[in-house]
Parts: C-alpha cells; structure tokens; sequence
C-alpha cells in the first residue's frame, strides 16, 4: 500500500520556513550550474557559429592564430592557383586573401580599452560567410578610408556607430556601415578594404587566406599536398576547426571553473536537504510509527520520503532554472586569453541543459533524502510510538 | 558562564545536524577563500608591478612593434634611469598546452629593471656572456625538470622555427608575489637570427620598459616620450607598469565580476543552509523558551541563546575552513600554475572569511530568535514538535 503523495507535499507545505530555505538553497545551486553550462554553450555556439565546415583558413605554420601568422603575397598566390578552391557565379575565385591586426579601443561609457580584431577584406569576404549581412548603410568602397563594424563593436565602442569615426594608422576611418553577424565571433570585428589597411598598418603580408572548397571531402588531400609543399611554410585548417582551437583555452577554463564550483555548491546544497530530511524524520517519529502500524510497509515509508526530498529539489531546479532563463538577455565580452582579441559571447539555454540542471537537481534531492528515508523506514513500531 | 555551557550543550543536542552544518559551513568557507584567492591571483601581476617603471609600447596595440632606434632617443629623456627593452616571443615548448610566459629582452638593463628575480652572481655572467642562453623561474625550471645546462627547444608562433636555448640560470622571486613562471632570452639573439631570415622584422621591439629616477615623476616622463614619437610612423603609448597591468584585467573584467559574484552566492547558499539548521532547532524548543520565559529570563537571554548557538556552529565550520585554505590553495596552484602563476592566500582573504562566517550566523539567527522571542508563552507551551 501506497502512501498518498500529497502526504509528502502537505509535509514541506506545514515547515514552510524550512521548505523555503531548502528549496533556495537548492535553486542557487541549480542556478549556478545552468549559468554555467549556459556560458558554455554560449561560447561554443558562437565558435560554431562563426565557421563554416566547407571553408579552409590557410595560416602560417605553427602561428595558431590569424593576428601571428603572416602568409606572404608569392605564397598566396600559389595557394591561389589550387584547383580545390571554389569558383563562384560570377567566375571569380572563392578565396580572399585577409589582414586581421588587433587595434586598441576605447568602450563606451567606461573608456576602458579592449583588444578589437581589424580585418582587411576583400570583395568575396561577405560572400565566404554567409552568416554575416549588412544591416545598415553600405559596403566600404576599394580604395578608401572607410570601415565597417559589427554590431557588437557598433554598440559598445567609441566611434563605432555608422557616420562615426575611428583614428588608427595615421588616419580617420569612417564607419560607412554596420553588419549584423549574428552570435558569431564577427559581431566583435571591424572590417575594412585589406589594401587600405596593408598600408595604413605598414603590413607587407596578408594573415590568413580563406577559400570554399571546391568539394568538402577534398579538404585531407589539399592539407596534406599543401603542408609538404617546399614553397610554402603554412597550414590548412578547416574554417570550424580553426575557431574551435581559437577558445580551447577559455573553454577549458570555463570547464574548470564549472565542475569544480558545481561540485562545491551541490556538496553544500546537499548536505542542507539533508539536514532538512533528517529534522523532518525526527520530528515524524510517532506519526512514522503510527502509518507503520495501520499497515504501511517499510518500502512506502522509504519511497514516501524520498519522494519528499525530491519534490524539493524538482522546486529548487525548477525556481533555478526559471531565473537562469533570464541571464539570455545578458551578453558576456571578455578577453580571449588565447588571442589578446576582445570577444562576446551570451548565455544560451538549450534543451539539453534543461534536463541536464533538473536531473542535477534531482540527484541533489535524491542523495541529501535516501539516507534519512532509509532511517525512518527502519525504524520500529514499538519504539517509535513510544517516542512521542 | 552558564549561559556558555548551555550554548556548547544546545548545539551537541543534535550531533548528525551540527555535524552536518558544520560540514556544510567548512566547505563553504573553503570555498569562499579560493575564489577571492582566484581574484587575487588575477590581480597578482598589478601587485607585482613597482611605480617606477613604465611600460612603452605602440599606441595602435601590442601586436605592433616599435623601433629599436627609440632606445637611444628615450634615454635622453629627463627622469630617465634605465631603458631595456624586449618583444613577446610566444613560443611553444613541446605542445600548446605548456604555456608559459616567454620573452626576448636586453638582459643586462632588464635585470637592473627586474631586481626581484634574484639570480646567483656566477649564473648571471655566465647568461651575459652566450648569447644563446636564456633564463627560467624556478617553479618553470621544476615543473619541467630542467636543469642548468639543459637545451631547450621553443616553437615560435610569431617568429617561426624552432629555436634553441642553454639554460644558463634560474631564477628565484625576492617574494612571494614574484612570478617563477617567466622565461627570458636575449633579444640580440631573436635579432640577428631575424635579420638573416627575415631582414623586415628585425630591429624592432614590441616593448620599451624604463625605470625612472624618481616614481613621482613617472606621469611626466610618460607624457614626454609620447610627445617625442608623435606624429611619427610609430606613435607610442607609455603607461606605469601597474596601469599596464589593469589594461589587461580589465579586458578580462567579465571573468572576475563573474567569479566574485559567484563568490558571495556559496555565502548565501551556506546561509540558507544554517538559517535552515537554525529554524529547526529553535522550532524543537520553543516550549523550552516558553519555560525560560515563564522562569522570568528576559528576550535578551533568549536571543543570546539562539545568538549564539549559530555563532558557535559557524566558528567550528569556519576555522576548519580557513585551516583547510592553504593546503588546498597549495594544490589549485600546482595544478592551475598555466592559469595563474602566483598563487598565494592573502590576509585580506581570510578577514573576508571571518566576516562572512560573522555575516551567516547572525542572518541565520535573526529569524528564530525574533520568532522564539516573541511567541506569547501559552502558546509556546501549547505547541508541540
């Protein structure tokens, strides 16, 4: 024979003060936990996001990152003349060959300076990442001094918004246009025409080439003949890889980070219900002995309260979680250690962290109830109408 | 005195909750302390930096370099003591994943800069006089097993090739605050090797540090040399080196909000946690408070009780806390030197851990106490369980 569930709901409901703490120290638990797996999706989100499987990004060997390298003009060329590269409506080549140097800007509001990623590009660019649109004004024109910012850098830098200008170079550049791109790592870029820039910056080679493939699955062949071509000292990544090793660092902090504070603070949240279920047995003891003597087995008495402390944590997650929703509207821009390049990225909620945080909830709930349960539903009849 | 020894009895009434609480408490603590020790660490490179020295480099960014033939014309500046100068080298030893700080500089002007990192007389000339010689700290030189002698090879990411270095010192810091992490080599030898392998990167440093005469007139100085490059192909920047050092926190600014926010809810959780023990054991003896009423010992006694029984739960769950701090700041900093190579637990830390102990059990009492002071006692005496 079962004991109804609302015996255990009416329970929580009588030590309402106790149920409150409980349940709040649970759901900051979960809170943190979600907030936490949100960041990191986040991020990885944005990394996806920002390249495409079907792009290569040449790079100077061993440089890691497009602001090391340094691809000279003989190498491009060569790079170039491949055949896996793609060719586009217009019968030109799908390939641009990009400058990316680091500038240092002022942030609005604060004037605190950050590190914000200048790319020289070319007519293709646009075309190459089809994430990226123009949400406002128009393309820089070849051959002038004109920029444009995505709207993360339009939003939260000094001179970035469309009709402003930016000195860097020796020179005024004026922003002509915003481009939207999306949660990609673009919003936090400056774009302008990489001959321009070449000069401006005294750069006598390009950064980086990225091209579309011709046909995705030629990708091994053109890594493997470019990187034992005697001419050329680069490397072939594919784009999404490229960006992915771009965060492996801030990724493995976050990880870090993550686990060891979720640990820490489910340890603590844990041993709260704990405290909480056991109080709620001892306070039981003659109505335990009493259900036990109108017939109710040990194992109902155990389930029941198990399922009571499991009703508190699916609250506790359930009021975490509620509030972690929130932190979407939030947008994090940090430092990407591995770069030195200012970078932003949000918190992004997703199915799988849902039923991750409750089942963490519920597992905290179920570990901080078991052991009082087991206490309860061992106890003996006599003794524990005697109790009272 | 009596009123203590009911105090000691009250909390040992429930072993398993007081144990259980003071647990609950202990890891809180532990908890607390290492994220304002990871805080600190982030910090640690600004408390390391002296007022005296500036840091110049390109006004665009650092990825950018300076000529070298700038030396000279800083140096000519007044208030100029020393000038070295040096360029990040950004190479890999073995994988990526061994990172650590690595730098090509003037070594003679550097070490006069840098008299934190104490090297033994007789490995410093010998670093001096080859060339291909470089220097690591100590806690570097033992996580890698390196010994005096030894030929280490780095990967260049912005310089490409492998280049070789003697290990010809090791250096120790003055204090604890000094990072033992770094590694620096000869910046002649990045040069002339550049000038043979690639003669339009060479002569050209990504840094300028320069000791002034006397801190006081750092700002002037600094003002001065960036009015000597203006205009010029490469503008300067010159900063104190501690405002160098904020430049780059304050990039990272979202990390540590982040981690001191996440600091204070362990706090609030444990708060709930005691407040919870705390509720219930003031709900338990409410009929008790009802007899000490009806015995004629006034609110005060009654809060006084409740007061502290929490503070003494929190002050066993805390001290084991803040003992346990050290060592495991010890082990975070073994194994997270990549991250943050100065990690030390700082006064400050464990103040911050007393208050918040101080702040959790006087929040978790206030509420029992008010109830248990003000039930009439009728009811207190009528209430069971």
């Amino acid at each position: 024979m079962k004991v109804p569930f609302s015996y255990s709901f009416r329970n929580l409901r009588t030590r309402r003060l106790t149920t409150v703490l409980t349940i709040a120290g649970m759901a900051l638990v979960v809170f943190v936990f979600s907030a936490i797996l949100m960041l990191a999706e986040g991020l990885q989100k944005t990394l996806v996001d920002t390249g495409s499987y079907d792009n290569a990004v040449i790079i100077r060997k061993a440089a890691g990152s497009e602001v090391q390298s340094g691809v000279e003009r003989p190498q491009a060329s060569i790079i170039e003349t491949q055949p896996e590269v793609a060719i586009g409506a217009d019968g030109k080549r799908l390939l641009v060959k990009e400058l990316v140097v680091l500038i240092v800007l002022p942030k609005r509001g604060s004037d605190n300076p950050a590190n914000v990623v200048i790319r020289g590009i070319s007519e293709s660019s646009m075309l190459l990442r089809p994430q990226v649109r123009l949400a406002e004004g128009r393309m820089p024109n070849p051959g002038s001094s004109e920029i444009i910012a995505g709207q993360s850098v339009a939003k939260r830098f000094k001179g970035g918004g469309i009709g402003e200008t930016l000195r860097f170079g020796m020179r005024d550049w004026s922003v002509v246009g915003i481009f939207d791109a999306g949660n990609t790592g673009y919003a936090s870029e400056i774009w302008g025409d990489v001959d321009q820039l070449m000069q401006a910056f005294r750069r006598p080679v390009y950064s980086s080439i990225l091209f579309r493939l011709r046909d995705s699955s030629e990708f091994e062949k053109f890594k493997t003949r470019i990187e034992s071509d005697p001419r050329l000292t680069l490397e072939a990544l594919r784009e999404t890889r490229y960006y992915e090793k771009q965060s492996e660092m801030m990724a493995k902090f976050l990880r870090i980070l993550g686990i060891t504070l979720t640990l820490i603070f489910s340890l603590g949240a844990i041993i709260g219900a704990m405290i909480t279920m056991y109080a709620a047995v001892a306070n039981r003891t003659d109505e335990i002995g009493t259900m036990r003597a109108l017939g109710f087995q040990r194992r109902s008495i155990l389930v029941t309260f198990v399922m009571e402390s499991l009703l508190l944590g699916f609250i506790g997650g359930f009021i975490g979680l509620f509030f972690a929703s929130f932190l979407q509207l939030f947008t994090i821009s940090t430092m990407n250690f591995q770069t030195f390049s200012e970078l932003a990225f949000s918190f992004s909620l997703t199915f799988g962290i849902i039923y991750k945080a409750m089942t963490f909830a519920l597992i905290m709930g179920l570990v901080g109830g078991v052991l009082p349960a087991v206490r309860a539903a061992r106890m003996s009849i006599v003794e524990s109408l005697r109790a009272s | 005195m009596r009123i203590l020894k009911l105090i000691f009895k009250n909390a040992f009434r429930h072993k398993l909750r007081t144990f259980l609480t003071v647990l609950g408490v202990t890891i809180a603590i532990l908890a607390f302390g290492l994220l304002r020790t990871v805080i600190s660490a982030w910090y640690a490179g600004v408390e390391a930096s002296s007022a005296s020295r500036l840091v110049t480099r390109n006004s665009v960014s650092l990825i950018f370099p300076l000529p070298v033939s700038y030396k000279e014309k800083i140096r000519q500046i007044e208030g100029v003591k020393v000038v070295s100068f040096g360029s990040w080298f950004g190479g890999i030893y073995i994988d990526e994943k061994n990172f650590f700080a690595n730098y090509a500089v003037e070594p003679k002007t550097y070490l006069q800069l840098y008299p934190e990192f104490v090297i033994p007389e007789g490995q410093k000339a010998a670093f001096f006089r080859d060339r291909k010689s470089a220097v690591a700290g100590y806690k570097l030189a033992a996580k890698y097993g390196w010994k005096i002698g030894d030929m280490i090879t780095l990967k260049g990411t912005i310089f490409p090739g492998n280049w070789d270095f003697v290990l010809r010192s090791i250096y120790k810091g003055r204090d604890e605050t000094v990072d033992e992490t770094a590694f620096f080599f000869h910046w002649d030898y990045l040069n002339e090797t550049l000038k043979q392998k690639a003669p339009g990167r060479a002569d050209q440093v990504g840094f300028y540090m320069i000791g002034v005469t006397n801190p006081n007139l750092a700002a002037d100085v600094a003002a001065e040399i960036d009015k000597t490059f203006k205009n010029s192909i490469a503008e300067t920047l010159t900063e104190t080196e501690k405002s160098f050092q904020l430049g780059f926190i304050s990039m990272s600014e979202a990390i540590v909000v982040a981690i001191q926010l996440v600091s204070f809810v362990i706090i609030i959780i444990i708060m709930a946690v005691v407040a919870n023990t705390m509720a219930m054991t003031a709900r338990e003896r409410i009929g008790e408070y009802a007899v000490f009423k009806t015995l004629g010992f006034g609110s005060f006694y009654i809060s006084a009780l409740i007061f502290g029984e929490s503070m003494f739960v929190t002050t066993i769950g805390s001290a084991i806390g803040i003992i346990l701090t050290f060592p495991a700041a010890e082990i975070f900093s073994k194994k997270l030197s990549t991250f943050f190579p100065v990690f030390n637990v700082a006064t400050e830390t464990i103040y911050m851990d007393i208050l918040a102990s101080f702040l959790v059990a006087s929040v978790a009492a206030v509420f029992p106490a008010w109830r248990a002071v003000n039930i009439r006692i009728a009811d207190g005496l009528r209430r069971i369980g």
